[in-house]
């Protein structure tokens, strides 16, 4: 992705949700994309597989060559599901609830595959259903999607996402519907098609312990921007601007029990009232002095493939905590 | 005396089938849990859906009937004394709920919100009504201006603490709190998990805390109760389950919890493997024929584990 700008119109002015983001995938990595709600990470994710029909999409997504951006819809469609699949959140809407298990990714095959015939198709089927860990296949292939768990229908969506063994992969929220033991086979699932299919993943979430178990490299995003890149051992262990460390230090960790947690001052500002000069995170840090902000926010690359935008996180600090009410951002 | 004692309570809802609509069966939601919970503390039930927490905490409130056991409050059975003594109780005893979108209507300006409760149980004057809902907003960290505002003009960790406001307006003893930052983002679950425990001090509020996060259970509780099908598996305190889990089902649920630390990748899938293959080994040892847990057995003074073998 080279300066991809997502705008959604709203009343009568384009307002950027994604704005001059510019990322690489490679093959066989896993990119996680981190973001609270309204930080634009799924509208990124929708941007990339041309699934925001009425918004208006500026720069540039290259694949394998090919500008996506400005493809022809008719082209797109031959790329989606073959050589990118998707895994949405909820299972259960990007499931069509009247037709069986089976005759769903069946459809998948044959939009990009007509090649085989109905028996091949269904042992396809059958063998994709055993891959992504459904113990019997035969059984699931008749079943509707309401018959199945939330577990067994996001194997499902897998399934049908990787029937083409797309060599990129987009997983938005894959595992937020989820209990934590199946939470673990599934993000289990996607770590093995990286190893499999070699496939480049982008992983989208706001679970920062889900990131540490399965991302190469993350990008946190804040309000429509990447705030900070790096790779999965420099991210955690050296986070360096504002927002990353803020993140990090509000998570119940694990080792500090019954300690207090960080709190971000104010809230996401909403898609019409974000600041689009200088530092977008300056409301959130007001104890930093102006002076610290760039007019004009760059990426600095701090270390190599670790990259911070504007010039605060040199001299951030956290605030001391006064007294009641003023870490939970009284208003 | 325990604040709150709950003893072998069952929660089971008819299946209704056939022609008549006659019960053909049973769920059996909640099937024989105790606990207690001391005055002050905050006691966190875990569990994953379909285990009977949520319904637990709404049994105790009264939001769903209780078919056995017993559901005791500072020494009182709630389900004894008729309506007086359940109305008395229903004061003291409070519910946040999960998501502070639909758990506020959206019709009512924040007054009405925080009035409500006031309004069923005290007669105040207009003029001090509206003086306790200002002093409760301020108690949560809201502007006293706000209360003429709606629900949508607040952001989730604000709607989230009007709830909390609702909630605390009676000064209860006790909050059953289900999944009360499940909604919210990471840095606004910090706002209000911060916020609980201020209150907490500050009114000496008694926690029952339900999630299915162990990270925040961890943090927040002190005393810990795991759930399996309506079951107990394990119980204890907050150091005994983290730091000494005893059954494979608990042990089970610990193992999944994703791990902050990407250098422990490797060591992580290792001991998940183990403990993956200890949980398939042993299961026909700690459930019985139906898949449930057995009783629960003291292993030491605060510890008690759903050990195999039956009766205990």
């Amino acid at each position: 992705m080279e300066h991809l700008t997502t705008s959604f119109r709203i009343a009568d002015r384009y307002y950027a949700a994604v704005d001059d983001v510019t990322l690489t995938v490679r093959k066989n990595e896993i990119l996680a994309i981190v973001g609270e709600s309204g930080s634009g990470k799924s509208a990124l994710a929708f941007s990339i597989m041309g699934l925001h029909t009425r918004a208006k999409i500026e720069g540039h997504i290259y694949y394998k060559g090919q500008d996506l951006a400005h493809l022809p819809p008719s082209k797109l469609n031959k790329l989606r599901g073959k050589e990118m699949g998707m895994i949405f959140q909820d299972p259960l809407s990007a499931l069509n609830p009247l037709m069986i298990i089976g005759s769903q990714i069946e459809e998948a095959l044959l939009l990009h595959n007509d090649m085989l015939t109905a028996e091949r198709r269904k042992a396809k089927v059958l063998e994709l259903l055993d891959k992504v860990g459904i113990p019997r296949p035969e059984h699931t292939y008749q079943q509707y999607p309401h018959e199945l768990s939330g577990g067994m229908r996001q194997r499902v969506v897998i399934a049908i996402a990787i029937a083409n063994e797309p060599e990129l992969l987009i997983a938005d929220e894959p595992t937020t519907a989820l209990d934590v033991t199946i939470q673990l086979q599934i993000l289990e699932l996607i770590r093995k098609l990286k190893s499999d299919i070699g496939a480049g993943i982008i992983l989208i979430t706001h679970d920062l312990g889900v990131v540490a178990e399965m991302a190469d490299r993350v990008a946190v995003m804040y309000a429509g921007q990447i705030v900070e890149i790096a790779d999965i051992y420099t991210l955690i262990s050296n986070a360096q601007h504002p927002y990353t460390k803020s993140l990090l230090s509000s998570i119940p960790a694990a080792s500090a029990e019954k300690s207090r947690l960080h709190v971000i001052q104010g809230i996401v500002p909403s898609l019409q009232k974000l600041p689009r000069e200088g530092c977008r995170f300056r409301s959130r840090i007001p104890w930093i002095q102006e002076a610290a902000h760039e007019p004009v926010p760059a990426m600095h690359e701090v270390s190599p493939g670790h990259f911070v935008r504007c010039t605060c996180y040199r001299t951030f600090y956290f605030p001391k905590v006064d007294g009641k009410g003023a870490d939970y951002g009284a208003s | 005396m325990a604040l709150l004692d709950i003893k072998d309570l069952k929660v089971h809802f008819p299946i209704r089938g056939g022609l008549f609509g006659r019960a053909v069966g049973e769920v059996k939601a909640v099937d024989g849990v105790s606990l207690s919970i001391e005055q002050g503390s905050t006691y966190g039930l875990v569990g994953e859906s379909g285990s009977g927490k949520t319904t637990t905490g709404r049994a105790i409130i009264g939001l769903n009937a209780i078919t056995s056991g017993r559901v005791m409050f500072e020494g009182k059975d709630l389900n004894e004394g008729g309506k007086r003594s359940l109305l008395n109780a229903r004061r003291d005893v409070q519910m946040i709920f999960q998501d502070p979108y639909s758990s506020l209507n959206p019709k009512k300006r924040v007054i009405d919100i925080v009035a409500e409760p006031l309004r069923n149980f005290e007669r105040l004057s207009a003029q001090e009504e509206k003086r306790r809902v200002r002093e409760l907003l301020e108690q949560v960290g809201l502007s006293a201006e706000t209360i003429y505002k709606y629900p949508h003009e607040f952001s989730g960790g604000q709607r989230q603490r009007i709830g909390i406001a609702r909630a605390i307006a009676l000064k209860p003893k006790l909050i059953i709190a289900d999944e009360p930052v499940s909604a919210l983002d990471v840095s606004v679950q910090a706002q209000v998990l911060n916020f609980m425990q201020d209150i907490q001090k500050e009114l000496n509020l008694t926690y029952l805390f339900i999630s299915h996060d162990l990270g925040i259970i961890r943090h927040m509780c002190d005393h810990i109760g795991i759930m399996y099908k309506g079951r107990h598996v394990e119980q204890g305190t907050t150091s005994d389950i983290f730091h000494n889990p005893q059954h494979i089902y608990t042990k089970r649920l610990l193992a999944a919890i994703p791990d902050i630390d990407p250098t422990e990748r490797e060591k992580q899938r290792q001991f998940r493997a183990a403990v993956k293959a200890e949980y398939d080994q042993a299961y026909r040892d700690y459930f019985d024929e139906e898949g449930l847990a057995y009783s629960l057995r003291p292993i030491s003074s605060t510890h008690l584990v759903a050990l195999p073998g039956k009766g205990g």
